[in-house]
């Protein structure tokens, strides 16, 4: 039987904003699936979502949601996550949100650690307000912003999140929606810091001007971009260029998490244990 | 009123007033000079199983404040006015959300990177409007000790009350000042506490913001059955974003009615030798107390001084001071700004021949500058 989608949409939302043939349903409804497949209680779940596209997420899935300022998903969704620790906190944000103008709390929000799915949707550019260089935009293409080819040197979105110390990292393509439905499975079961970077297309305002007018032509660039991790790991650095390994790229479970590192603190002023020292930490610095 | 004695600072007794207050989660950045609530705060708050958060920089602090808020619990946050122009966005978006939260604000010399570790007023102006777009500010600035605590526990009653940021200037002087302080006990705070309303219907039947036209949406906490919509775009009674004309036009002008036509709810003013004053000093925070020293020494020397001092500066008490220009001669504005609040006074009054005894060079006003200045009138 297929699967019945009703019950986690505000169906009185539909149809979505979103452009004929965008990524970003297609990541929803995976997204959805994985909810349902974990067994989730809608009011256990918070989803907080930014500026652009990806934005209007939040308001069209039944849960505790939020729409926040541009870039700042993950500071918002950090006060929610430390006032109920025991809920699924997930921010969507875009390429734009969460690299550019969102950057340093997406580093933050690896860097402690703390339990929030981020679902990153990228799909290369600034949609939302019609074609401006994202740092994800790859070098040479067209932008309305660099209408001579961008020269913007590219953010890898993963190996930020693996630099910046998020205990799960992965990359997939909404081109595989089984396999992004299985993604978000495991981020959500993580507990930790989740950082999917998840391509999606955008015909409109990139692949218009940049060769790929069709999802599909836009699809089959994402397809060839990408390559899976064992594949990649298997490559020389000469093949490696120009190819984004795909899968979880990085899954610590041993990592602390910043609410239950919290929940020390806590102990510390209450009078339940001693103060917090570096032998707490395995890893120190 | 029963009462207790504390030896503290400004920046320690409004943390102070934030954990008896209620308050569950502080999020905030270092700045100078209000660090010092944060630091008190770090400890506080984990001791009523509240969270305080450093975070990277002062526009994740608020937003982190903020998403606590809307989680539920009451939140805040502190800062200097370097600070407040980062945040002024997420400030923005918690008007118009009208999630509550209280900000401190420990002013210092600006614009810009200012005079970190000395004393202005120069933030009364920015407390107005810190974000773009329309909404009534709830500002209440502290004149003393005391105040510092119970400005600040007034202030997330307000919060709560009216449902959006309440600012609590501080100024450095207050702020960093160390003293006796007689606060009322834990006890009376904790029953003057009136907590944000609650829907308590059945959940569809449930819509935050389809309030009336002068009150303010009806935000249940996360997580308890009532899955609904926070955003920054004009938005419907459900909270979903909408362009249609009418919701947002009431939308805007129900920020506004909210709060200016219960101003009698918010506003707070001491009134000291007024009754006989033939000259009326408006001075507010820190400068008051000099004020107050200065007017001591000009009744001695027979000259008929009083002050008006204004808690909560915005809204603020226009028709008061509308009364006080109507018969009192002269007016004497003094701040450490060049004119912020006597704008409001001119504007207040119906009166452009309101004097002004200003300071911007990061030091305090003595009551001697205040006594010569009066003297020149």
């Amino acid at each position: 039987m297929a699967f019945n989608y009703d019950k986690y949409l505000r169906l009185e939302k539909m149809p979505t904003l979103w452009c004929w043939g965008c990524g970003d349903g297609v990541i929803l409804k995976a997204f959805v699936r994985a909810i349902d497949k974990l067994g989730i209680n809608r009011d256990d779940v918070c989803v907080v979502s930014g500026i652009g596209c990806s934005g209007r997420f939040s308001s069209y899935v039944d849960f505790n949601t939020v729409h926040t300022t541009h870039g700042r998903t993950v500071a918002f969704a950090t006060g929610i996550k430390l006032v109920h620790p025991d809920k699924y906190v997930i921010c969507v944000a875009g390429d734009g949100d969460a690299l550019a103008i969102g950057g340093n709390h997406t580093i933050h929000g690896c860097r402690r650690n703390i339990d929030i799915t981020m679902i990153i949707i990228n799909n290369f550019i600034y949609g939302l307000t019609n074609s401006q260089t994202s740092p994800t935009t790859p070098k040479g293409m067209w932008t309305v912003s660099q209408k001579a080819g961008n020269i913007d040197p590219t953010f890898d979105t993963c190996n930020l999140a693996i630099a910046a110390g998020a205990s799960f990292v992965a990359r997939e393509s909404m081109l595989d929606p089984k396999k992004l439905e299985k993604v978000f499975v495991k981020a959500l079961e993580h507990r930790g810091f989740a950082c999917l970077d998840i391509l999606s297309n955008c015909h409109i305002n990139l692949g218009r001007k940049n060769k790929m007018a069709s999802a599909m032509e836009n699809l089959e660039w994402i397809d060839s971009i990408t390559t899976p991790k064992k594949k990649y790991d298997a490559m020389t650095p000469q093949e490696r260029i120009n190819l984004l390994p795909t899968g979880i790229l990085k899954e610590d479970t041993e990592a602390d998490e910043y609410c239950d590192m919290y929940a020390e603190i806590i102990k510390v002023h209450q009078g339940q244990r001693k103060t917090i020292s570096q032998d707490d930490f395995a890893k120190k610095i | 009123m029963a009462t207790r004695e504390v030896i503290s600072t400004g920046n320690e007794l409004s943390a102070l007033a934030a954990r008896d207050a209620g308050c569950k989660f502080f999020g905030g950045y270092p700045i100078t000079p209000s660090s010092e609530v944060m630091h008190e705060m770090s400890d506080l708050m984990p001791e009523v199983g509240g969270t305080c958060i450093q975070m990277e920089d002062e526009i994740a602090g608020v937003a982190a404040a903020i998403g606590a808020g809307m989680a539920g619990v009451r939140t805040m946050t502190a800062t200097s006015g370097p600070g407040i122009s980062l945040k002024a966005e997420n400030l923005g978006l918690a008007q118009m959300t009208e999630v509550p939260l209280v900000v401190v604000n420990v002013m210092r010399g600006g614009p810009s990177t200012g005079l970190p570790t000395r004393v202005s007023q120069g933030d009364v102006a920015q407390a107005k409007n810190p974000s773009h777009g329309d909404y009534k500010s709830i500002t209440l600035c502290a004149g003393s000790l005391a105040e510092c605590y119970t400005e600040t526990v007034r202030a997330f009653n307000l919060a709560d009350r009216f449902m959006q940021p309440v600012f609590v200037l501080l100024d450095e002087t207050i702020g960093h000042m160390h003293g006796k302080a007689m606060l009322p006990t834990e006890e009376e705070v904790t029953n003057g506490i009136v907590p944000r309303k609650f829907f308590d219907g059945a959940p569809e039947d449930y819509r935050p913001y389809a309030c009336e036209h002068d009150q303010p949406a009806v935000l249940n906490p996360m997580f308890k059955g009532y899955r609904y919509h926070f955003t920054g775009l004009h938005h419907d009674a459900k909270g979903f974003p909408t362009e249609e004309i009418e919701t947002c036009r009431k939308l805007i002008q129900r920020l506004e009615d909210k709060v200016e036509l219960h101003k009698d709810e918010i506003e707070s003013n001491e009134e000291f030798f007024v009754d006989d004053a033939e000259i009326l000093i408006i001075a507010y925070g820190s400068v008051s107390l000099a004020a107050k020293e200065a007017i001591r020494h000009l009744r001695a020397a027979g000259i008929k001084a009083g002050l008006f001092r204004p808690i909560t500066l915005w809204p603020s008490p226009q028709d008061r001071m509308r009364e006080l220009g109507a018969k009192i001669p002269k007016i004497l504005v003094v701040e450490l700004n060049i004119g912020q609040y006597r704008d409001e006074v001119q504007r207040s009054t119906g009166r452009l021949d309101i004097e002004g005894l200003f300071k911007v060079n990061g030091r305090p006003i003595s009551p001697y500058e205040i006594v010569n200045k009066v003297k020149e009138l």
